[in-house]
């Protein structure tokens, strides 16, 4: 039997947008064009064309899979779907466009390589575009498409178009940098440049968005450069059967950046021993070196204490070592987020004890200008806090490291996840007094 | 290419591992749930990977229905046996003797009834964490669901209020009482699922596979005749499921592509006989997996509610 399958690539995606802006209908086109779906999927929703549709299929009903979003006809929730093309695989995170959930759009988003804004060609750049703009950008996702869908209703107009291309093009150089932006002209509803090239844009020499997603370079989007190793989980083996793992001691993990190999020094924060890795265990066999995001299981040459929550990092580039400080976060809480109260800090597999030292400034989703003043954030709101943690935590500046420059805010007592943080760059990196370990 | 760089099975599996290694560290008492199914078969794999040179570190849980595939459970026993596990099976006809449980007048079907067996035994060894093997392709409300899927104390999903989910940073926290799923596989299809089964070589029940049997056509779908009812002192625990006779029977060759119990699984006409062969059938099936499903089948918002009041 002919092993068929070569490596395929994985594409993540999410789709935003305001409301209306045909978000679902543009997956449910994307799926029914690539021919994901499947008979029982066509008939549901050929069920439901017939008793709230009026006859149409309505492509959105695909993704809205909750009671109350079939009925009031919204998307609630971030909803995932997942098709594969010959090319390559996706998964897609439909998120909600209504401003309350803008929560939801950077769950979708914090994992994805690839961005699609969609833009409604009437109505053009409104706040939700340059909120989604920017809060794509804030991620760190490298890739964007602005989808400019609708242009069956200005009549294909290259101009309408280029106006609203251009108002993008305004304001991107105040986002974080994107690796790349696409604009296409679409319209989701009658399936124009999505999987197939549209008659009606002769204008328009670039691809379908199906084919750019295909084709858009995502081999190097995982970061290779400084190695960080959080430690998830201390394996030692209780009662081995084996007498070889009487003293195996590994640390568990998955690699947050760079590479690394055996017989590398390697320092353990925050201890600031260093050792040397004196294997990379795997269930399927050692290995000679690993690289981000393969999970493994590291050994080291000396028996450190270590325990779940420290950082194995290269000796290159070290991290910074700080329990002061400074961060953009988005505020997800109905309870508004105030200068002197206290939340619990999870970032690698550590949680802290952290309050919140001051608040900076929020993001004028108008202007895209931090504004000083605010003393609270409510919901959705983007800003600047300085936080003070009960012991040091040890991190890289978010642009450079999306996996060791995040936290995550935590109520206590409720347990709710209230705030998503970005960690500014550390001023110094940290300066380790090492202790050679010697027995 | 460069070699640093992982295909979309590497990619799953190091996602899921990680996830395995997060309830590892901030749960107190987790269990994971094998039935012995595909994708829990997946789970254990994963586990392996996750913990292994040591034990893997949380017991198996199993709720049977009473209606179950014999196959699957004499196979669900050797794996756990194999791997070391501590298995721990609680049944629906336990919970209906002692009262936990009850059925719903003329209802057949015992899918509902696994809800309070589950979270009886939740409640039962204090498990904080159950960890499982759904995956968000199957079904639109699953497509919903977030890897660290919190419980109230009623075992309850409040869609509306799931914690956002950001990065690979979970917030596992939960009080006394309240529990949480975490679903590893959230972002795998049922084709990940084959071809990860093909490259890791995973044995897997031969009901997955073409052979012979007896079926009847009800609701649109081929469902298995029942074993035979040979101890006559306790009622017949397939009653309502046995063929009527407008139901006549079939000799077909059939096979299951996702195994509930008797009752609620739809075999498939199928003379795929191999995991080559069964890759090549979900390429080119036209209908989805839970198609198959009698439970799925019920309402739009089946799985919904179910969820919403403590399923899996």
């Amino acid at each position: 039997m002919p092993n068929t399958q070569h490596a395929i690539e994985l594409l993540r995606f999410n789709t935003c947008g305001s409301v209306d802006d045909g978000k679902s209908t543009l997956i449910g086109r994307l799926l029914y064009d690539s021919k994901s779906l499947m008979e029982d999927q066509v008939e549901a929703l050929e069920k439901s064309a017939d008793i709230t549709g009026g006859g149409q299929i309505n492509l959105a009903n695909l993704t809205d899979g909750l009671r109350a979003e079939r009925e009031q006809g919204i998307t609630i929730d971030v909803a995932y779907r997942y098709f594969a093309t010959p090319k390559r695989k996706f998964i897609v995170a439909d998120t909600p466009g209504h401003v309350q959930y803008t929560r939801n759009m950077v769950t979708g988003a914090s994992t994805a390589n690839l961005s699609i804004v969609l833009v409604d060609a009437r109505q053009g750049v409104i706040e939700q575009t340059r909120r989604h703009t920017f809060i794509a950008a804030m991620l760190g996702i490298p890739h964007l498409v602005i989808a400019i869908n609708k242009m069956d209703l200005v009549a294909w107009s290259e101009e309408r178009f280029q106006e609203i291309r251009d108002e993008i093009e305004d304001f991107l150089p105040k986002l974080d940098v994107f690796r790349d932006v696409k604009f296409i002209p679409i319209s989701a509803l009658n399936g124009d440049n999505v999987v197939d090239v549209s008659k009606h844009t002769p204008w328009y020499p670039g691809p379908t968005l199906l084919a750019h997603l295909e084709t858009v370079h995502i081999a190097s989007d995982w970061n290779l450069n400084a190695f960080r190793f959080p430690v998830q989980w201390v394996n030692r083996p209780n009662n081995p059967t084996d007498q070889a793992l009487h003293d195996f001691r590994g640390l568990s993990g998955q690699i947050a950046s760079g590479i690394v190999r055996k017989g590398q020094q390697v320092a353990v924060l925050p201890g600031c021993i260093k050792t040397t890795i004196k294997d990379i265990w795997t269930y399927d066999g050692s290995l000679a070196e690993a690289f981000c995001p393969q999970s493994v299981t590291i050994c080291l040459e000396h028996d450190i204490d270590i325990s779940r929550g420290d950082m194995i990092v290269g000796l290159e580039q070290l991290p910074g070592m700080s329990s002061e400080l400074h961060a953009r976060i988005c505020w997800m809480s109905i309870r508004s987020l105030q200068a002197g109260k206290k939340y619990l800090l999870k970032y690698g597999a550590q949680t802290v004890q952290a309050v919140v030292t001051k608040v900076e400034g929020r993001i004028n989703m108008d202007t895209l200008d931090l504004e000083a003043g605010p003393t609270e954030f409510r919901a959705n709101d983007i800003g600047v806090i300085r936080l003070k943690t009960a012991k040091p935590i040890i991190y890289d500046g978010y642009t450079t490291n999306r996996l060791t420059g995040s936290f995550i805010m935590i109520e206590q007592g409720t347990n709710a996840t209230v705030a998503a943080g970005m960690l500014f760059p550390p001023t110094e990196a940290v300066k380790p007094e090492y202790t050679d370990f010697a027995i | 290419m460069s070699s640093y760089h992982l295909d979309h099975l590497q990619y799953l599996e190091t996602e899921a591992i990680h996830i395995m290694r997060e309830v590892a560290g901030e749960f107190e008492r987790p269990a994971l749930l094998f039935s012995g199914g595909k994708d829990s078969i997946c789970l254990l794999r994963l586990a392996e990977k996750a913990f292994r040179p040591a034990d893997i570190p949380m017991p198996f849980l199993n709720v049977e229905t009473g209606h179950e595939f014999p196959e699957l459970i004499s196979f669900r026993d050797s794996r756990a046996k194999e791997l070391g596990a501590k298995l721990i099976v609680r049944t629906v006809d336990e919970a209906i003797a002692k009262g936990h449980a009850m059925p719903a007048p003329g209802e057949v079907s015992r899918n509902k009834l696994q809800i309070p067996v589950l979270l009886g035994a939740i409640e039962e060894f204090q498990f904080d964490c159950a960890i499982g093997g759904a995956r968000r392709d199957e079904e639109k409300a699953r497509a919903k669901e977030r890897f660290f899927s919190f419980r109230d104390s009623f075992g309850q999903w409040d869609p509306k209020a799931q914690r956002p989910e950001i990065w690979n940073l979970y917030n596992a926290r939960v009080n006394p009482g309240e529990n949480m799923r975490v679903f590893p596989l959230s972002n795998w299809t049922e084709m990940d699922v084959w071809q990860y089964i093909r490259r890791e070589h995973l044995a897997v029940p031969t009901i997955y596979f073409s052979h012979e049997r007896d079926c009847f056509r009800r609701g649109g779908q081929w469902l298995p005749v029942p074993p035979p009812h040979t101890d006559s002192t306790k009622p017949d625990p397939y009653a309502g499921a046995r063929p009527k006779p407008s139901e006549p029977i079939k000799k077909m060759v059939v096979r299951v592509r996702t195994i509930a119990d008797m009752i609620s699984t739809g075999m498939i006409e199928s003379p795929a006989d191999s995991v080559d062969d069964i890759i090549g059938e979900v390429a080119a099936a036209r209908v989805t997996e839970r198609g198959t499903r009698a439970d799925d089948k019920a309402s739009e918002a089946a799985m919904e509610d179910r969820k919403k009041a403590g399923y899996f």
